[in-house]
């Protein structure tokens, strides 16, 4: 019997590595040679924008797919980094010291992308009568440290009985979150910890559309009947501005922001092809379909 | 060996090979479970023990509530928040799931009839097989709404919420097992109890309830297991906020969730990647020290 110990020991040791090699093979792409597959993934921001651009491109170009998938900008950077992706979608722009990990562990430089603007909206339930704020405000409320807890210090009558202002906030990696941080904040500063942090930008959406006392941030993109986007003023006593296209471009609105996308390296091939189309009349029409702010002239800026 | 004496015969040598083979793949079934174990542990540990080492502030990380993982100006890792979040819900879950659970296995067990029985059955592995997301998909549209208009909170998804919803998850596992602890006890026990004219109750009480206490007590600890290792449900009904709460109307945010929806986004390697799985460390010890106080106690009951 003393035998079959030595035995087992042995066949585990041989069987592991080639279990995992197994489903490690299961894991890869089995690469059909006539279709060529783009993986894209990143910003939650962009994950609405980037499937609209994958189905109209399945109808330009049917010889090439492009999965996409959300999860935030944080997925999109940690898969760039790790050289797993091929194009990477951030609502912000690669910090420094990302850019240097992506160069020491894949070899290749991250190439940046603008390819339209989204205007942060500041939602509320319907029912709330706030129609403006400022930033100062909005820092008051978010920021560490911030002195605003309820409505009535914002000057408004409670909606829904409850005076407590519900904080909806984003998770600690997402793009939008960073980008609240430094431009509603301001540099340098955290957010006020016990906010309800949630993982997509519908997500806070519909929190605050089921939340009379709530406050949250998302994309102007997706609004939706259950809440208000209030107008924004960048310091008190100036003129507030509702998040539109218009607002978002010619930089009257206070918290608008580009949006990337990230190859590593330069492009070939269908990546450069789809890239392209992303820049022509027609990805374009389908950034300001999707409730973004496109490039003001096609083609330009690259 | 016994197989060399009959290998004479060809049908018996084929059999005899079969029966070894089939031994050692049992053999390799059992041995697996201790791999996995340790591997997993490894994994985790190896991970996370680089932060750890290189200066990680134990001090900071279990007692402060402040967890700033991407700030930019000032990173904090406390996790004390988180902690409390993890403890809030799994009690609250507890305080409800065990005496429900216990009473539900009392129930099936001694006082209902054997086609209640079997229906009763089906309808709780039932309860038990609906995944996790469904569970925090109820917390988010069926009892946020609930406990806004019950308790005239402004936002439903705190303690509370995370609670019931890991406490309804908690109770078939509670109940399945507290009844076959029941079932084991043996039936001389209750005909002997039933001749001396107790009621039935003084038999649950006084004669069931001590004999199988071992086994309930596994019942209730592996549904702390439960409840503390729960992620998805708790991460949808609980508000998701890093707050260290003052009452059930408080959202808290717990260790598991935290790591579910941080994970993917920090980069591999990274500080805040290695610190979550620290947290995974904790978690794992937590559950270690549970397990191992469930078996120390039960061993403790039955060498009395």
């Amino acid at each position: 019997m003393r035998t079959f110990d030595s035995a087992a020991g042995r066949l585990i040791a041989a069987a592991l590595p080639l279990l995992l090699a197994g489903l490690a093979a299961g894991c890869a792409r089995s690469k059909a040679p006539d279709r060529a597959v783009i993986q894209n993934t990143g910003s939650d921001t962009l994950v609405n924008l980037a499937q609209a651009w994958a189905e109209e491109y399945a109808q330009v170009n049917p010889a090439v797919s492009v999965e996409v998938s959300g999860g935030g900008t944080g997925t999109g950077v940690a898969a760039l980094i790790n050289g797993t992706v091929d194009i990477a979608n951030c609502s912000r722009k690669l910090e420094p010291q990302e850019v240097e990990k992506a160069k020491q562990h894949t070899g290749r430089t991250p190439r940046e992308y603008l390819v339209g603007y989204d205007a942060l909206a500041v939602y509320v339930h319907k029912s709330n009568p706030l129609e403006e704020i400022t930033l100062a405000q909005l820092g008051e409320i978010y920021a560490e440290g911030g002195k605003t807890t309820r409505w009535s210090q914002l000057g408004v009558k409670p909606p829904g009985g409850s005076d407590e202002i519900i904080r909806i906030s984003r998770q600690s990696n997402s793009g939008t979150y960073y980008y609240f941080r430094e431009a509603v904040l301001g540099h340098g500063r955290d957010f006020k910890l016990g906010s309800r942090d949630m993982h997509g930008s519908k997500d806070v959406v519909e929190l605050v559309s089921h939340t009379p006392g709530a406050i949250g941030y998302s994309g102007m993109g997706y609004a939706a009947p259950g809440v208000k986007a209030l107008r924004v003023a960048r310091k008190a006593g100036e003129k507030a501005y509702a998040p539109t296209m218009e607002s978002a471009l010619d930089g009257t609105y206070p918290i608008a922001r580009p949006l990337f996308l990230y190859t590593l390296g330069e492009p070939a091939g269908a990546i450069r092809q789809y890239l392209d189309w992303i820049y022509s009349g027609h990805g374009q029409k389908v950034v300001a379909d999707n409730g973004y702010v496109p490039l003001p002239k096609t083609g330009a800026s690259r | 060996m016994a197989i060399g004496t009959i290998a004479a015969r060809g049908s018996s040598r084929l059999r005899a090979g079969l029966e070894a083979a089939i031994e050692f793949l049992i053999r390799i079934c059992g041995i697996s479970a201790i791999v996995f174990v340790f591997g997993i542990f490894f994994f985790v540990f190896r991970e996370g023990s680089e932060l750890l080492f290189r200066g990680l502030n134990l001090k900071e990380f279990l007692f402060s509530p402040e967890w700033y993982p991407t700030s930019q100006s000032n990173v904090r890792y406390g996790v004390l928040a988180l902690i409390a979040g993890t403890a809030s819900v799994t009690a609250l879950a507890m305080a409800i799931a065990v005496p429900f659970g216990l009473g539900a296995a009392v129930y099936i067990s001694e006082f209902c009839g054997p086609r209640l029985k079997e229906s009763l059955k089906v309808v709780i592995e039932l309860l038990a097989a609906i995944p996790s997301v469904v569970w925090g998909f109820v917390g988010l549209t069926v009892m946020n709404p609930l406990i806004m208009r019950i308790f005239s909170v402004p936002i439903g998804l705190n303690v509370l919420n995370g609670g019931i919803i890991v406490a309804l998850m908690s109770v078939p596992i509670i109940l399945s097992i507290a009844e076959d602890a029941l079932k084991a006890v043996p039936d001389s026990y209750r005909e002997a109890a039933l001749a001396l004219g107790v009621t039935r109750w003084q038999l649950v009480y006084r004669v069931l309830l001590p004999a199988a206490k071992s086994g309930l007590l596994a019942a209730a600890l592996l549904g702390v297991g439960r409840a503390v290792g729960e992620t998805m449900a708790v991460l949808m009904a609980t508000g998701h906020s890093v707050t260290i709460p003052g009452s059930l109307m408080d959202s808290v945010r717990t260790l598991t969730a935290t790591i579910a929806a941080e994970l993917g986004e920090a980069p591999v390697r990274s500080d805040h990647y290695q610190v979550l799985f620290v947290i995974g460390i904790l978690l794992f010890s937590i559950t270690f020290v549970v397990n191992l106080t469930a078996d120390l106690i039960v061993r403790g009951i039955r060498n009395k």
